[in-house]
């Protein structure tokens, strides 16, 4: 027993060491990140270099602002994420629930064929939508951001998500709404759209999350500045000749800020929608 | 009602099945049919049979040379991953104190943006003011310039992708593992079998099919790589870090030549589909695993 003790208090030592270790190799760029982003401009380059920038420079953060129309990506990025959030919501818990509980043929089919398009990389369908985008005039828009999204990649996985849960509801709630003379819409409204806020939680997690991040749609989309997303404006900060590292830091400081706030307040359900990824 | 009742489900698909049709399935199959083209912004249109693929397998070193690339990454990065989030979860699962607190850091960067990511560590790997070669010239050391080596920048890269993405898996491990039934520790306890013994004949073959699931997802995302290769290198130095998608988004969106795009992006789609097949045809059998 004693020895057993010894055995686990030894092999739990061994565990803090390791994971203190992997995760101090996880956290050096977040230190990072942050000790340029108030570092003197002069003191970039300096050797040995400062763990701790003396004097602590504020400024960076403004003058990123001042440099670019920074409030303007700021603003990109989060309508572009809500309406892409909101709208695979909506639509995806639509569909979710007839796929569900409603019955009408070839429902089973229509839903195989849906699910299976969740192995085709975006990567794959953007030359052909690029060239429609641009026949309807609508390249270096934001609505190639938004729409095929909503309603391609990520509204396909929002649905096999929620019509997993549609089916774990009990039908008798169905029933008797129906019984009262509620149709399908207004049992939707009424009854299962409230119900289903928590899978709608993970769900909003996951796609706020890869909207917010992602690169290659801008990339290829956007040409004028006003209308870049936070990545891909950074992304083209470091294109630039001779990098300012403690501003395009304070750049990305700001752009990671907010939804690593949001992480810590929501863990759970933050690991929950994006560990999703993985069930499909 | 109840006749109407059909004709609601049909109305509330409607959004969705349009959307596959006018975003993924119209796409995937014009795509199809533009590698059969010399599509390009440059040109008339025309059908060129089968032209662009044997000129992608016959005519192209710079796409075998790609295709090296994308491997090399898969074949670094996938074992690197699997094995180090396997670890951590391993560890996780003990539930020490202040356990939780180890777990959110490893998975904050799967929330960061890859964008940001690989701008630190772009500039933690700079030659001369990244912190990396001034660590090591703190112990008189002289560093390579990492991200334009023709042998180091590919390894920089895998090194990187596994510190962004490691946590992914860690959770999806981590959730497989609490899943086992502790009925089968305490059987193996009692046979005596050492810690060793347990993992490796209890606790691995039952969680084969989330490792197996993650085995593929991991890889199907490494044949995809682009974000950290933009910005990290920018395929460089010369063709050393091409990967599929970049060499894609070159073709396509920098030299518009969407016929050979298109065609190496169905050679893409089409690994991707049988690597999918081989994930539900495996996870079939698997299924009594998984009640």
């Amino acid at each position: 027993m004693r020895s057993n003790r010894r055995g686990s208090l030894l092999s739990n030592t061994i565990a803090y060491v390791l994971l203190t270790l992997v995760t101090l190799i996880i956290l050096v760029p977040f230190f990072w990140m942050v000790t340029t982003s108030l570092k003197h401009q002069t003191k970039i380059f300096l050797f040995p270099p400062q763990w701790i920038p003396s004097p602590i420079v504020w400024g960076n953060y403004i003058e990123v602002f001042s440099r670019q129309p920074f409030h303007l990506y700021f603003f990109n990025s989060t309508y572009i994420a809500v309406l892409v959030t909101a709208g695979t919501c909506l639509f995806a818990s639509l569909a979710g629930y007839a796929f569900a509980k409603i019955k009408f043929p070839f429902k089973n089919t229509i839903f195989l064929i849906l699910l299976s398009s969740m192995m085709i990389p975006t990567e794959v369908t953007a030359i052909p939508l690029f060239e429609w985008m641009s026949a309807l005039h609508l390249v270096n828009t934001h609505f190639p951001l938004i729409v095929p999204p909503m309603l391609g990649a990520y509204g396909m996985f929002g649905v096999f998500l929620l019509r997993q849960f549609f089916i774990t509801v009990p039908s008798d709630l169905d029933e008797a709404a129906k019984i009262d003379g509620c149709t399908p819409w207004t049992t939707f409204c009424r009854i299962m759209f409230p119900l289903c806020v928590p899978a709608l939680a993970t769900l909003c997690i996951f796609v706020f999350l890869h909207s917010w991040n992602e690169f290659f749609d801008p990339l290829i989309y956007l040409s004028s500045s006003k209308l870049y997303t936070l990545p891909l404006a950074l992304s083209l900060f470091t294109d630039q000749s001779g990098t300012e590292w403690h501003l395009l830091m304070a750049a990305s400081v700001l752009a990671t800020l907010p939804l690593l706030i949001v992480f810590f307040f929501a863990q759970k359900k933050f690991i929950e929608g994006v560990a999703m990824t993985g069930i499909k | 009602m109840l006749r109407n009742e059909k004709w609601y489900g049909y109305l509330f698909i409607s959004p969705m099945v349009l959307g596959f049709a006018a975003f993924l399935l119209g796409p995937i199959l014009t795509a199809f049919f533009m590698s059969f083209t010399d599509w390009s912004l440059l040109r008339d249109i025309s059908f060129v049979g089968f032209d662009n693929y044997k000129k992608a397998f016959a005519d192209d070193p710079v796409f075998w040379e790609t295709v090296g690339n994308t491997l090399y990454f898969s074949a670094g990065l996938v074992p690197l991953n699997l094995s180090l989030a396997l670890g951590l979860a391993l560890l996780l699962k003990k539930k020490l104190p202040g356990i939780d607190f180890f777990r959110t850091a490893l998975f904050t960067p799967v929330v960061t943006s890859l964008v940001v990511w690989s701008i630190v560590f772009k500039y933690i790997f700079a030659t001369d003011a990244g912190l990396i070669n001034q660590a090591l010239r703190i112990l008189g050391l002289e560093g390579p310039a990492w991200l334009y080596h023709l042998e180091l920048t590919m390894p920089v890269v895998i090194v990187v992708s596994v510190l962004k993405n490691v946590g992914l898996n860690m959770v999806i491990f981590l959730a497989a593992l609490h899943d086992v039934p502790k009925m089968y520790y305490e059987a193996a306890s009692l046979d005596g079998a050492s810690r060793w013994k347990t993992l490796t004949n209890v606790t691995l073959p039952l969680i084969s099919p989330s490792v197996f699931l993650a085995l593929i997802l991991t890889l199907i995302g490494s044949l995809k790589v682009f974000g950290q290769i933009y910005i990290m290198t920018g395929g460089g130095p010369g063709t050393s870090t091409y990967v599929l998608v970049y060499y894609i988004y070159q073709q396509a969106f920098k030299l518009y030549e969407f016929g050979y795009a298109s065609a190496i992006a169905f050679i893409l789609f089409f690994i991707v589909f049988l690597l999918t097949l081989l994930q539900w045809s495996v996870r079939k059998r698997w299924v009594h695993h998984e009640e």
